[in-house]
């Protein structure tokens, strides 16, 4: 018997000082112990969740049909261009994901089909239609969402979040968490941005680019391009430069027409810094192509001396300056009266590339970092005021084993914040909730096992054996009762988002710790009493 | 010792019918809740129905009436206001969201930057949901209610009778969709973290209703020759005092939550008030007499 309390006691004390030394780390004493304790001790603790310690949740999506067409797009050229070198003649077109190519004629589907072979015929009659096989699509689908992922990563790496949690969610979904960002909005824009930086000529030699209004005002772009839908020619596009006036903030777009095929786009960059311009003392952007790029943009400016040559950024041009002459080297400079956060952030995306597709956002969740603190101090309150209540009613209605029911719900609260330290779970809101309840539910099993003794004191049982009765028989119920919260507690994980996750491992963890104290630490303080002498008399 | 009642002897069974009734309309309200719900007529969250919803806090009080002005000439639709006057906050909820995501809080934004220029504010929180994720949230809200209700029908048949396990699910049910049924009167917010609330209602109900099943299975034994319905009613007695004193001490901390736990755990501390208040009543008037009434006489005998 009395070997049989030492173990319990020594299984006590063990859980006991193990909760606290993987607690301590979220106390403030943590900073004052030795330097080899905070090294090799368990040092993390429980972690904050966003909504406590403010930050970001966002889901994107990554629109892989986009990336499809862009393929799609590039198989189109890169088939002319083969066609016209063989000394062929055929009319390449691509309308959404459809590569049509007439005449046909027996030649040109072997080319084709010898050198595409990820191209699958749809059509074959009077006119040629292939499109990328289903497999390819769902292969370059996959690999866009890849592609973003490390993108993004590159570009919050660069940005500087301390933590930042960036991961893939079924089939085209990226989840991206920064705990403790200041300026969420800007975090957004710098992740959400698709930064596909382009060069394209500005054609300002055909008839229609006179007709062009000087500027209109913001708003009016989509009725200005379906005025000129007809008129353009089939190689041009309209896009639009965004002038801000500094003084009245008035927003105006000038509309370019441009060649629709890009001279030279952003993957040829070899680096992107912010510099000042020290005439107007306003930063922009240099770039720097790497050897390819750098000879191409020789050649294209070569080619096109006299001539405008937009930047066009995410479809929108940022400037159109004059070729003045061939510019080898392969430096630019990006301008658009930025501020220097925009500079920085603008630099940050074309050193770490463009997204491969336009991403969607389907969901942001931002918490604010004095929400956080707000929500952490009133949970403390309701933690403090509700176990003080529920402390004092016990030992009201108790007595002396209200006390022992007490010590067990302490030990209770001290063992699961060890575990959830242990574990480096993530406390939110909903789980401190968790914690609440868990105390409150906590003093069940005992209040089962002391109404039990009580129903055994009634028969005439001797206080011992009362004690030893009331245990066994309550255990079974004891069980079951846990038991059927820890089936909703494990549903709630299954299903719930991040901070109803949290609900539920506090809830469990509580429960389960529970079930030990009862059971255990309770049983032991009644045994110990009983030993020193046998009770005459049982304060319940 | 400090007794609640003494030797309590009450015909909780003999109540029975009343108890169907005031339960049978706890029940139709909730059930009316889910229909209106599911309809989409019922005050949804936005994580439920997607949309925007954007707290700011303000240095100086604010009034309502001319944000709401402010908002509506600013050409914004369809949106609901709340304020904590306490701590000049106020809750923009824009449901419905037709633009690209993000935009609505933009534009809320500068139009309080621009309307209100001497009183700052901070942005407290924000959350955009797309539709896309609304509908899923609402597919595993459901899924998690269908598969915690198979999992406990599952553990109590196995641990109990069958018909207990039918007993013990409606009594489970029955708190749910009453608390959903309150909630629903009061014009309060469905959204996430209430059916969080529900899901423990449900658990803590049917611990609840499990400690008196374990005492009615365990008298049916001593007490082979009383009938069913006396057997019932003294093991309802017996545990009624453990009954009332686990739900006290749950409420307590429930009510602290709810007075000091902040505003995000409002509606939850709410859900969890009714639901022990309505999860005691059924485990005593609801869920034996289900049994009772189910099973017939005697077919009772152990397991």
């Amino acid at each position: 018997m009395k070997k049989k309390i030492l173990w319990r006691l020594i299984l006590i004390g063990v859980t006991l000082i193990l909760a606290v030394v993987f607690f301590l780390p979220n106390t403030p004493a943590f900073q004052y112990m030795p330097e080899w304790w905070q090294k090799n001790m368990p040092n993390k603790g429980i972690v904050l969740g966003l909504d406590l310690q403010g930050g970001l949740h966002l889901v994107f999506e990554v629109e892989g049909d986009k990336s499809v067409e862009i393929t799609t797009e590039r198989y189109a050229s890169a088939l002319k261009e083969l066609i016209t070198k063989k000394n062929l003649t055929a009319d390449v077109n691509v309308s959404g994901l459809n590569i049509t190519i007439s005449p046909p004629n027996t030649e040109i589907r072997k080319v084709v089909e010898d050198n595409y072979p990820v191209l699958a015929p749809v059509e074959t009659g009077s006119r040629l239609v292939y499109r990328i096989s289903d497999k390819e699509m769902s292969r370059i689908k996959d690999n866009a969402v890849d592609q973003a992922l490390e993108t993004i990563r590159n570009r919050i790496d660069q940005f500087g979040v301390s933590e930042p949690t960036i991961h893939r969610q079924g089939e085209n979904e990226i989840v991206v968490q920064l705990p403790g960002v200041k300026d969420p909005k800007r975090a957004i824009d710098l992740i959400g941005k698709t930064a596909q930086l382009e060069f394209k000529i500005v054609d300002d030699d055909t008839k229609v680019a006179a007709e062009l209004p000087q500027s209109i005002s913001a708003g009016d772009e989509e009725n200005l391009l379906k005025q000129f839908a007809e008129k353009i020619p089939p190689d041009d596009e309209i896009l639009f430069e965004k002038k801000v006036n500094k003084e009245t903030g008035v927003v105006r777009k000038i509309p370019l027409i441009l060649k629709k095929q890009a001279a030279l786009t952003g993957d040829l960059l070899s680096d992107a810094k912010v510099n000042i311009d020290t005439r107007f003392s306003e930063p922009y952007v240099s770039i720097s192509f790497n050897a390819v790029g750098a000879k191409l943009f020789e050649e294209v400016t070569g080619a096109n001396v006299k001539k405008r040559l937009a930047i066009i950024l995410d479809n929108t041009v940022y400037s159109a300056p004059v070729i003045q002459e061939k510019i080898s080297g392969g430096n630019a400079q990006i301008t658009g009266s930025f501020t220097m956060e925009e500079a920085k952030d603008l630099s940050i995306v074309l050193r770490a590339g463009a997204l491969p597709a336009p991403m969607k956002m389907l969901q942001n969740v931002t918490v604010g970092p004095s929400l956080g603190r707000d929500s952490i101090e009133a949970g403390k309150m309701a933690g403090i005021i509700g176990t003080l209540a529920v402390v004092l009613f016990m030992i009201f209605y108790y007595r002396f084993s209200g006390v022992i029911a007490d010590f067990a719900l302490l030990l209770n609260i001290i063992l699961l914040l060890g575990a959830m330290a242990s574990l480096n779970a993530t406390l939110t809101m909903p789980g401190i909730a968790g914690i609440i309840l868990a105390i409150g539910m906590a003093v069940d099993s005992n209040v089962l096992m002391f109404e039990r003794m009580r129903d055994e004191l009634r028969a005439g049982k001797t206080p011992r054996s009362a004690v030893d009765s009331g245990y066994d028989k309550a255990f079974w119920t004891i069980f079951d009762s846990h038991v059927t919260t820890l089936i909703t507690a494990a549903v709630l994980f299954q299903f719930g988002t991040g901070p109803i996750k949290g609900f539920a491992v506090t809830l469990s963890l509580g429960v389960a710790i529970n079930l030990f104290t009862a059971l255990i630490g309770t049983k032991s303080v009644f045994d110990i009493i009983n030993i020193k002498r046998e009770l005459k008399k049982l304060s319940i | 010792m400090i007794e609640l009642i003494k030797n309590p002897n009450i015909n909780f069974l003999g109540k029975r019918y009343i108890a169907f009734v005031f339960s049978g309309i706890l029940v139709i309200i909730g059930i009316l809740a889910i229909v209106q719900i599911a309809t989409g007529r019922a005050n949804l969250g936005i994580d439920f129905a997607g949309g925007t919803a954007i707290q700011f806090k303000f240095e100086k009080p604010v009034v309502l009436h001319d944000i709401r002005i402010a908002l509506e000439n600013g050409g914004l639709k369809d949106f609901d206001l709340q304020d904590l006057p306490t701590e000049n906050k106020i809750l923009i909820r824009v449901k419905k969201e037709e633009h690209e995501l993000g935009q609505v809080s933009d534009s809320v934004t500068n139009i309080l930057s621009q309307k209100f220029p001497d009183n700052k504010y901070v942005v407290d929180s924000t959350t955009v949901i797309g539709p896309k994720v609304g509908g899923r949230l609402r597919a595993d809200a459901a899924k998690a209610v269908a598969v915690a209700v198979i999992g406990i029908l599952i553990y109590i048949a196995f641990r109990f009778q069958f018909k207990f396990g039918v007993g013990a699910t409606i009594a489970t049910f029955h708190d749910v969709l009453a608390v959903l049924g309150l909630f629903y009167l009061m014009g309060r917010e469905i959204n996430l973290i209430l059916v969080t609330a529900l899901l423990t209602v449900a658990g803590y109900s049917l611990t609840d209703t499990v400690v008196v099943f374990d005492r009615i299975r365990e008298n049916l034994k001593i007490k082979q020759r009383e009938s069913v319905e006396a057997v019932m009613n003294s093991s309802i007695n017996e545990v009624l005092s453990r009954t009332i004193i686990t739900s006290t001490t749950v409420l307590l901390t429930s009510i602290a939550l709810f007075f000091f736990g902040g505003e995000v755990l409002h509606d939850f501390s709410l859900a969890m008030i009714m639901g022990v208040i309505v999860g005691t009543y059924s485990s005593i008037f609801v869920a034996s007499p289900l049994v009772l009434v189910w099973g017939g006489k005697r077919p009772f005998a152990k397991k």
